[in-house]
């Protein structure tokens, strides 16, 4: 049986990417999407607590330069078991901050295919695509996929009332862990 | 490769799902491999799985066996590799099976209106009335439900 060549699905380029680590599964960022890596007890300082209705993923917020950063917590995300991240990236043109447990390494990707369209709901907003390293499957995550323009216009209303907040609780220290409920 | 209406013998892959058998065209199968490993990642589509690697591909694994018979496989013997089409675009999708699959040629009855959507058609074979299976029903796509939100631009900070 043969059968016609499968519509091209890959992307051939190289790309520098970060492998992370999110509640034990691993995913990869592209490097030029990340405009810094954090720390989150370095971040702790300047984060203010935030909470918008319906919205568990987004517990904090914090200022880098002129612009509010939303940290979006990465287990909560994608719907996996909660820990205690310890890094934040920030992600270039975007207003989130992504809370991971851990870098594995950054590497290089040849080849980004497209998600199986099998794959039809949510996660094809998450995903760039996936790629094979070391006989693994990674799926690269999309910047812009961890916050919609509906969820951001919800967190920008819950700001006024957050900023108030921290206003008056300004000598408090402020903490970007999220509890494990 | 839509299964033919028309009357007429064709070739169909017979595969078992615990004690049931079901058909499909042949045409719509790529391969039937060993089961390997099954890459998962965090997703929000039902019946898909995971992933497998397959000749440079990575294939969706969608488990059928919950829809054709009520329950999830406990072991699985190999993947039939079928091709599955999304408009002009076909993919493979690997369905797990739990027995040997069987090349067979018959004559399909097509499905009637009460039938599943799965189904595309009946044949007879060795006593047995086996259901046809349509791969475009029985596996997740893009029509099944509105696609996803598409992540927004305005997300873009003003900087």
């Amino acid at each position: 049986m043969r059968f016609p060549a499968a519509a091209k699905t890959t992307v051939p380029h190289t790309e520098q990417i970060i492998l992370f680590r999110v509640s034990g599964q691993l995913f990869a960022v592209s490097s030029g999407s990340v405009q810094e890596v954090r720390s989150v007890d370095s971040l702790a300082g300047s984060a203010m607590e935030i909470s918008a209705p319906g919205l568990r993923k987004v517990r904090h917020v914090v200022r880098r330069g002129d612009k509010s950063l939303f940290v979006v917590n990465g287990a909560l995300h994608f719907g996996l078991p909660l820990t205690s991240g310890l890094l934040v990236f920030v992600l270039r043109r975007t207003r989130t901050a992504l809370l991971i447990d851990g870098i594995e390494k950054m590497t290089t990707m040849t080849r980004l295919q497209a998600l199986p369209q099998a794959f039809c709901n949510e996660e094809r907003t998450w995903y760039r695509g996936v790629t094979a390293l070391d006989q693994n499957v990674v799926p690269v995550v999309r910047p812009e996929g961890f916050l919609s323009s509906e969820e951001i216009a919800l967190l920008e209303r819950s700001l006024a009332p957050a900023a108030l907040a921290a206003e008056v609780a300004e000598s408090s220290t402020g903490s970007i862990h999220d509890s494990a409920e | 490769m839509t299964p033919r209406n028309d009357p007429g013998t064709q070739s169909f892959v017979l595969l078992r799902l615990g004690d049931r058998r079901f058909a499909m065209v042949a045409e719509q199968i790529a391969e039937l491999v060993a089961p390997s490993r099954v890459f998962r990642f965090p997703h929000r589509t039902e019946s898909v799985e995971g992933v497998i690697l397959r000749r440079g591909r990575i294939v969706p694994v969608c488990d059928v066996a919950e829809k054709l018979i009520a329950k999830s496989l406990l072991t699985r013997r190999f993947y039939l590799i079928a091709v599955r089409n999304y408009g002009e675009k076909s993919e493979w999708v690997a369905l797990p099976v739990t027995g040997e699959c069987e090349l067979i040629t018959a004559e399909m009855s097509p499905a009637g209106e009460s039938d599943a959507a799965y189904v595309s058609g009946w044949i007879s074979h060795d006593g047995d009335v086996i259901e046809v299976l349509n791969i475009g029903a029985l596996t997740p796509g893009p029509g099944a439900r509105p696609p996803a939100r598409v992540a927004a631009a305005s997300q873009e900070a003003s900087s």
